[in-house]
């Protein structure tokens, strides 16, 4: 790296004047959570999510004690819930961290409100969809053996690696953003506490200066670029887990990027519900708009269809055939229907019609759609892992698998511990990239827009952003 | 339809059309089971001498340019690097099972005595008998154990080596090591892997420690299946699904001998007797290359099975 190279890229940055009360405004606001004491409502919350949390362990417990057949498994339906719950949690994290990466490669500034909040969450659910692992297996206590005796043909060593990339990616990620946040907030807080101290580490003496700006801002660039690509290998790889038997209706050649957008389509609609609530519970409403949940939608809606053009591709290359479609017919009018057409109603039509009719284009409205994504995905992946594990290779009957009250425990502390583990974080985290905000400006007001904006706006023409709304 | 996947997953392994149904089994009559050993153990010493000098060419290749068959002319099997995989020696016996289908009444003697042998659960049927359905509406019975597969899918999936093979042939769980993550049970195209799911199964009082061939009692939160009983074939036994079939359907075989033997006493040339039979691999299409073998049919009744059939 030389100096001279350097040099030119410091010229191009230039730190805009700060607006002083949109500084002082968003300051207040980022580190509403940090600041002020949580309220009675933070705690009974916070309580109540533990108890899930802690019943699900329990839950656990108890089936490590009695074996995997309390939470319903059987030798027919030897996958079922928990590696739904696997590639679902995961599959959320994805969205919430690509959302974030492409918005920050594209320039969007409109994105900074949102970026935090969508790093966090990419974060805590990478780390709850690994922890499914655990109940998944049947000897979570031999896990390191993958450590110790890989085999290198099996996809689940790639999964592995994969995964552990991923998840590390992911937290560099989202603690990059936060170096200057920490600078700021270790000022915002009660000299000599144990935060500002914790902050002052965290933000690995950030002055703020050119040279660390443009460092921050290329290794930013560089991350959102590696992001991307890890995220589609890794929801490939978790597919291949599936693709790579000579199961039908999970040896699937569309199977990589129907997991990838299935990542996609519940990650954005997991995005749009975290603003929701914590705009709604740290009244953010200044700086997370409508018009920010209408964007997502669109997203959303773009990645819903191509997800059912996804799920007709697989379908259809299978059912028209006619080779291996028992699956296909318990899926749609067989012993799997009623989740599959849920999925179909409440994954597909009710979410784009909400997000298409104008009257229901708004933040309760994407947010609802927002809701029903997240759950009518999981309930796919369920209809995805089913039907191809309970098939019966040879001759015979169907196998089922049952919801046991262990099953459902684990998996609700799972979903639990989504909005748990945020709330915890945020205690310490400023709740919009302070940084970000500054440099983005009030919203809407192109002049304070920073200049490289500006710069690549005029050079591709790219039309303000009060008019992006169809972007 | 699902019925019929068996049917067209059957691949042809010889090409010669179906001879005298009995084959040239050689009937003799005074071997009895107990003495497999005997039969396999003393031509062992011999084919380890001829073989030392013999090309191993790969079995099939092999089979399609000798007309005449496996094991043809000199009675030496074309067992071949390829067949054991890569890498691997190839061991002293390399076990094999042949099941005729022509004999099989559907009575799950196997599975009983497998169940009892290695104390699993009514669910864990490591043999198991499917009822299968045939292009005419009839039905036959298709006793079904691990295929100990030449090229197993479950062994390449595995994530910490607990699916291995044997240098003779046969394809074992290391329960001490595996994780439970039931990818082999994924993997494999014939249901043929069973899950240890509840605690407290039925454990032998004996004080038995399990071993990797002999798995007894099985660990909870591991994957266990058919072992071959290859801990009894090496000790001149036959496994418990062959010995306690009263039709003598199951034969154990071993390719290096080239001898397969039933509970009737039916000692046979394995290569010849899978050749005149028109014995076929179940789903060879997947590339498994299975090591049991069926001779198909509808229970028709065998010369040598006239009085028990
Ligand atoms: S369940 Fe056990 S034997 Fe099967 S793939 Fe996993 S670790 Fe290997
Ligand atoms: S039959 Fe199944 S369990 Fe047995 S070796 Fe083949 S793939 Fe593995």
């Amino acid at each position: 790296m030389t100096s001279t190279l350097e040099k030119k890229e410091i010229d191009k940055i230039t730190v805009i004047a700060p607006d002083p009360s949109w500084e002082s405004e968003v300051r207040e606001a980022a580190m509403r959570s940090i600041v002020t004491k949580p309220g009675k409502n933070w705690w009974i919350a916070v309580s109540l999510l533990s108890l899930v949390v802690v019943a699900g362990v329990g839950a656990w417990i108890y089936q490590l004690k009695h074996g995997m057949n309390s939470a319903g498994y059987n030798d027919q339906a030897f996958w079922a819930v928990y590696i739904a719950d696997v590639v679902a949690f995961i599959g959320v994290s994805y969205g919430g961290a690509v959302v974030s990466a492409i918005l920050r490669l594209s320039g969007q500034s409109w994105r900074a409100p949102l970026t935090r909040l969508s790093e966090g969450m990419a974060l805590v659910t990478v780390l709850i969809g690994g922890a499914f692992i655990f109940p998944h297996l049947g000897r979570p206590e031999r896990f390191l053996n993958i450590v110790a005796y890989p085999n290198f043909s099996s996809p689940l060593v790639w999964d592995f690696i994969a995964i552990a990339t991923y998840t590390l990616a992911t937290a560099i990620f989202f603690y990059l953003p936060l170096i200057p946040d920490m600078a700021v907030a270790k000022n915002l807080v009660d000299t000599g506490g144990k935060r500002a101290r914790l902050f002052s580490i965290l933000s690995l003496n950030w002055m703020g200066t050119k040279r660390q700006r443009v460092l921050l801002h290329r290794v930013l660039t560089i991350i959102s670029l590696i992001i991307i690509p890890l995220a589609v290998s890794v929801h490939s790889v978790l597919s291949w887990a599936f693709a790579l038997t000579s199961r039908p209706g999970w040896m699937e050649s569309v199977f990589p990027p129907y997991f990838v957008i299935a990542a996609l389509y519940s990650g954005t609609a997991l995005v749009i519900v975290t603003i929701y609530a914590f705009r709604k519970g740290y009244k953010l409403e200044r700086f997370i708009t409508d018009r920010h949940f209408v964007r997502l939608g669109y997203m959303m809606a773009a990645l819903g269809l191509v997800y059912a053009y996804l799920t007709v591709a697989d379908m259809l290359t299978e059912g028209y055939t006619g080779i291996t479609t028992g699956w296909i017919q318990q899926t749609i009018t067989g012993k799997y229907a009623i989740p599959f057409w849920f999925y179909v109603i409440a994954g597909e039509i009710v979410p784009i019609a909400l997000v298409v009719m104008k009257k229901t284009r708004n933040a309760t409205g994407m947010t609802v759609a927002g809701v029903l994504v997240v759950i009518s995905l999981w309930v796919k992946r369920i209809v995805i892992i089913l039907p191809a594990a309970t098939q019966p290779l040879i001759s015979g009957q169907w196998g089922s698998y049952h919801f046991t009250w262990v099953s459902i425990t684990v998996t609700l502390a799972g979903v639990a511990a989504i909005p748990l583990l945020l709330m915890i974080l945020f205690r310490f985290i400023p709740l919009m990239s302070i940084d970000e905000m500054e440099d983005a400006g009030p919203l809407g007001s192109i002049e304070q827009i920073s200049k490289e904006t500006l710069k690549a706006a005029r050079e591709e023409s790219i039309p303000e952003p009060s008019k992006e709304e169809s972007k | 339809m699902d019925e019929r996947v068996g049917e067209s997953g059957m691949k042809l392994l010889f090409n010669k059309n179906q001879g005298d149904i009995n084959g040239d089994s050689e009937k003799t009559s005074e071997v009895s089971r107990r003495k497999f050993l005997k039969i396999v153990g003393m031509s062992a010493g011999s084919v380890a001498a001829v073989g030392a000098g013999i090309e191993l060419i790969p079995y099939r290749a092999w089979a399609d340019s000798n007309p005449n068959g496996w094991g043809g002319n000199s009675g030496v099997s074309g067992m071949s690097a390829a067949t054991m995989g890569s890498g691997q020696e190839v061991g002293n016996h390399q076990w094999a099972m042949v099941i005729d289908l022509r004999n099989c009444d559907g009575c799950k003697s196997c599975t009983a005595a497998c169940q009892k042998a290695h104390y699993l659960t009514e669910d864990q049927t490591w043999i198991r008998v499917f009822e299968m359905g045939d292009s005419q509406g009839n039905s036959y019975f298709m006793p079904r154990p691990c295929m100990q597969c030449e090229n197993p899918p479950c062994l390449d999936v595995c994530p910490v080596h607990a699916t291995f093979r044997t240098d003779q042939g046969v394809v074992l769980v290391n329960q001490g090591r595996c994780i439970g993550c039931r990818m082999c049970m994924a993997a494999c195209p014939y249901q043929a892997r069973y899950f240890n799911w509840k605690a407290g199964a039925k454990y032998p009082d004996t004080g038995v420690f399990p071993t990797l061939k002999f798995p007894v009692p099985q660990r909870l939160g591991t994957v266990g299946k058919c072992t071959f009983c290859v801990g009894n074939l090496n000790h001149g036994l036959m496994s418990e699904c062959a010995s306690a079939c009263p039709m003598g359907t199951i034969y154990n075989g071993d390719m290096i001998t080239d001898v397969a033997i039933n509970s009737m006493g039916n000692t046979v040339k394995l290569s010849k007797f899978l050749y005149d039979n028109d014995a076929v691999a179940y789903k060879d299409e997947n590339n498994t290359h299975p090591r049991v073998w069926y001779i198909p049919g509808h229970g028709q009744n065998l010369d040598t099975n006239a009085t028990t059939g």
